[in-house]
C-alpha cells in the first residue's frame, strides 16, 4: 500500500517561506477554487494556506539555534479528523494515503479543526468549507506534466532542496532513505495519529582537517630529501618569469 | 478553545428540553404507579410543546455554526464513526418522540395498549415515554461524546464530560418542569421541584469534580514534542504570519485568566447555588415565581458554565501559534 508524504529537512530548511507562496499560487487557482484572503492589502491581512513556514529560537543566548518549521497536513495514517466527520467529506484516500477534502459535501461545521491536533485545517471564509493541504494531488498525477513537474508545488520551490516527496512504505524510495538514515521523525508521536510526513532533525555539521592532510608526513620526496625545485619559500614560477 | 454562541445555545436549550421531558414521564410514571394524583393531560401537553420548542430552538441555533447550512442534511451520512452525525439522527428523532407523545395527550387519543401484571395499565403515552426517555438519554451521551471523544481536548476527554451534560440539562430541564407545574400543576410541583434541587446538586458534585480535575492536568504536548526538537528551552519567533488566522481565531478565546476565574464563580453561583437556594425556597413555601426566577437564573448560568466549558479547553494546536513577528 502506498502512503504518500513529505519529508521536511529542518537542517536544511532556511526559512524562505517559497514553499508557502508557490503552495498559493498552485493551489489558488487549482480546481477547487480560490483560497480567498481578506483584506489583503489592509492592516490585518488574513487567508487560508495550507502551508506556513514558523521559526523557533532553541537554546539561550548566545548558544541558540534559529530553526524553521515548515507546518502543513502531515496526512497521518491513523486521521483522527476523518472519522469525527458527520458528512464523510473528510476522507483518507485508500490508493495513496492522501487525507483530503471533498469541498462539495464539506458543511463548514470545524469539528475536524477541532480534532487535528497539529491545527493544519484552515476554514476557507468564502467558501464556508473546510481547507487543507492536499499534496497537490491535481499535481502528481497529471499525465501531461514531465515527471520531474508531477510533485507537490513546495517540493518543486523549496531552493535549499529541503522537502522531499515519496512514498514511505516504499523501503527503497527517497523518503525512506532518508526518514532511515537521518533520523527522521513525526510530531506529537502521544496521540497515535502516525503522521505520514516527517521531519529530519538538525545535524551539527563539522569539517575536522588535520595537519597531515594538509602537508603529507610520509611524502616520499620529503623522506629521501630531494625536495621539489623550486622551494616552497622560492617564488614561483609566475613571480620568477617576466615575457 | 474560542467559545461559539451558535453552540452555547444549541447544547443548553437542547439540555434542558430533554430534562423538561424527562420530568414530564417522571410524573406521568409516578402517577401510573399511584404515587401521585393523576394530571390532566393540559399540563404534559404545554411541557410537551415547551420541550419541542426547546429543542427547535436550539436546532435553529446549531445551524449558525455551519458555513454551509443548506448541506446540512448530509451531517446524518456518517453515524458508524462519527459522534456528531450520531446527535443529528437522534435530535429529530428524541423531538419526534416528545411532539407524538405531546399530541397523545393533547388530543385523548391514549388506549390502554396493554396492562401489566401488577395491573397498571401501559396507553400509548407510556409507550412514547419510554421511547423519548431512552432517545434524551441517548441524546445526552451524544452531545457529551462529540467533547469527550476528542483525547488530546483532555479537559474534555473525560466520563464527566458525559455525566455533567446528563446532569446538567436535567437540572434545568426539571426546574423548568417545576415552574410550569407551579402554575399549572401545583400538586404535582413538590416531587418535580425535589427533584430539581437533587439533581442541581448532584450537578454541582458532577463540575466541581471536573474542575477540579481540569486544574491538575499537565499537558501531554508541549513545544518539544510539537517540532519535535529535545531542548528545554524553545521559543516561538514568529508563527508565520501577522495578521491573524483560522488558527489563532477559533482556537484562542481571548480573555485574561481573571475573566476566566470570574466566569467560573459566575456560573457555580448562577447554575448552582442560587437555584438551589430558589428552589428550596419554592418547595417549602410552594411559590411558583421562585421557581421560574430559578429557572431563568440557571438558564443562564449555564450559558456560562458552557462558555467555560470551551474557554478552558487548551488545544494542542496552540503551541504553533504563540508568537506574532
Amino acid at each position: 500500500m502506498t502512503q504518500l508524504a513529505l519529508v521536511i529537512d529542518l537542517n536544511v530548511c532556511v526559512g524562505c517561506h517559497a514553499c508557502v507562496t508557490n503552495c498559493k499560487e498552485w493551489n489558488t487557482f487549482g480546481a477547487a477554487g480560490p483560497m480567498v484572503d481578506q483584506n489583503p492589502y489592509g492592516k490585518d491581512p488574513t487567508g487560508t494556506f495550507f502551508n506556513r513556514v514558523q521559526t523557533f529560537e532553541v537554546g539561550e543566548f548566545p548558544n541558540t539555534e534559529t530553526v524553521h518549521f515548515p507546518k502543513s497536513c502531515l496526512h497521518c495514517e491513523e486521521p483522527p479528523c476523518v472519522p469525527v466527520c458527520p458528512t464523510g467529506a473528510s476522507y483518507k484516500r485508500k490508493e495513496d494515503g492522501i487525507v483530503l477534502v471533498d469541498y462539495d459535501k464539506c458543511i463548514g461545521c470545524k469539528y475536524c479543526s477541532w480534532a487535528c491536533p497539529y491545527g493544519a485545517r484552515e476554514i476557507d471564509e468564502q467558501q464556508k468549507v473546510m481547507k487543507k493541504c492536499t499534496l497537490c494531488v491535481d499535481r502528481i498525477y497529471d499525465a501531461t506534466m514531465t515527471a520531474e513537474e508531477r510533485r507537490p508545488a513546495c517540493v518543486r520551490a523549496c531552493p535549499t532542496s529541503a522537502r522531499l516527496f515519496g512514498d514511505i512504505h516504499d523501503p527503497d524510495s527517497e523518503v525512506s532513505q532518508a526518514i532511515r538514515e537521518a533520523g527522521g521523525y513525526q510530531l506529537m508521536p502521544e496521540w497515535g495519529t502516525s503522521p505520514a510526513n516527517h521531519y529530519l532533525p538538525r545535524r551539527k555539521t563539522k569539517l575536522r582537517i588535520r595537519e597531515d592532510e594538509l602537508e603529507r608526513a610520509d611524502n616520499p620526496l620529503k623522506i629521501d630529501q630531494q625536495l621539489p625545485k623550486p622551494g616552497k619559500a622560492e617564488p614561483s614560477l609566475d613571480d620568477v618569469t617576466s615575457w | 478553545m474560542h467559545p461559539a454562541f451558535s453552540v452555547i445555545f444549541l447544547t443548553t436549550l437542547i439540555g434542558a428540553g430533554q430534562g423538561l421531558f424527562l420530568a414530564l414521564f417522571t410524573v406521568e410514571s409516578y402517577a401510573a404507579f399511584g404515587l401521585l394524583p393523576p394530571q390532566a393531560s393540559g399540563f404534559y401537553a404545554i411541557g410537551s410543546a415547551m420541550a419541542v420548542l426547546l429543542m427547535a430552538l436550539g436546532l435553529v441555533a446549531s445551524f449558525f455554526h455551519l458555513g454551509r447550512p443548506e448541506r446540512a442534511w448530509r451531517a446524518a451520512a456518517q453515524w458508524r464513526t462519527s459522534w456528531l452525525s450520531r446527535e443529528v439522527i437522534v435530535l429529530p428523532a428524541f423531538t419526534g418522540a416528545a411532539f407524538l407523545y405531546g399530541v397523545a395527550h393533547w388530543s385523548g387519543v391514549n388506549p390502554v395498549l396493554a396492562t401489566l401484571p401488577s395491573g397498571t395499565p401501559v396507553n400509548i403515552t407510556a409507550m412514547l415515554g419510554v421511547a423519548g426517555t431512552v432517545l434524551a438519554f441517548a441524546l445526552y451521551i451524544c452531545t457529551g461524546m462529540i467533547y469527550a471523544c476528542l483525547k488530546f481536548l483532555r479537559e474534555w476527554h473525560t466520563p464527566l464530560t458525559v455525566i455533567n451534560y446528563i446532569l446538567l440539562g436535567g437540572a434545568s430541564g426539571f426546574t423548568l418542569a417545576a415552574a410550569l407545574a407551579g402554575h399549572f400543576a401545583p400538586e404535582v410541583m413538590p416531587v418535580l421541584a425535589g427533584w430539581a434541587l437533587i439533581i442541581t446538586l448532584l450537578g454541582l458534585v458532577g463540575r466541581t469534580a471536573s474542575l477540579f480535575r481540569n486544574a491538575r492536568l499537565k499537558p501531554k504536548s508541549t513545544l518539544q514534542t510539537a517540532i519535535g526538537i529535545k531542548h528545554p528551552k524553545i521559543v516561538q519567533k514568529t508563527m508565520g504570519l501577522m495578521g491573524g488566522s483560522f488558527n489563532t481565531r477559533e482556537f484562542f478565546h481571548g480573555r485574561s485568566a481573571a475573566w476566566l476565574r470570574g466566569v467560573k464563580w459566575l456560573f457555580l453561583l448562577a447554575a448552582f447555588a442560587v437555584p438551589a437556594g430558589l428552589l428550596a425556597v419554592g418547595l417549602s413555601r410552594s411559590a411558583g415565581s421562585a421557581l421560574t426566577l430559578a429557572f431563568v437564573i440557571q438558564y443562564l448560568g449555564l450559558m456560562a458554565e458552557r462558555w467555560f466549558f470551551f474557554a478552558q479547553a487548551n488545544h494542542p494546536q496552540n503551541l504553533y501559534y504563540q508568537s506574532v513577528a
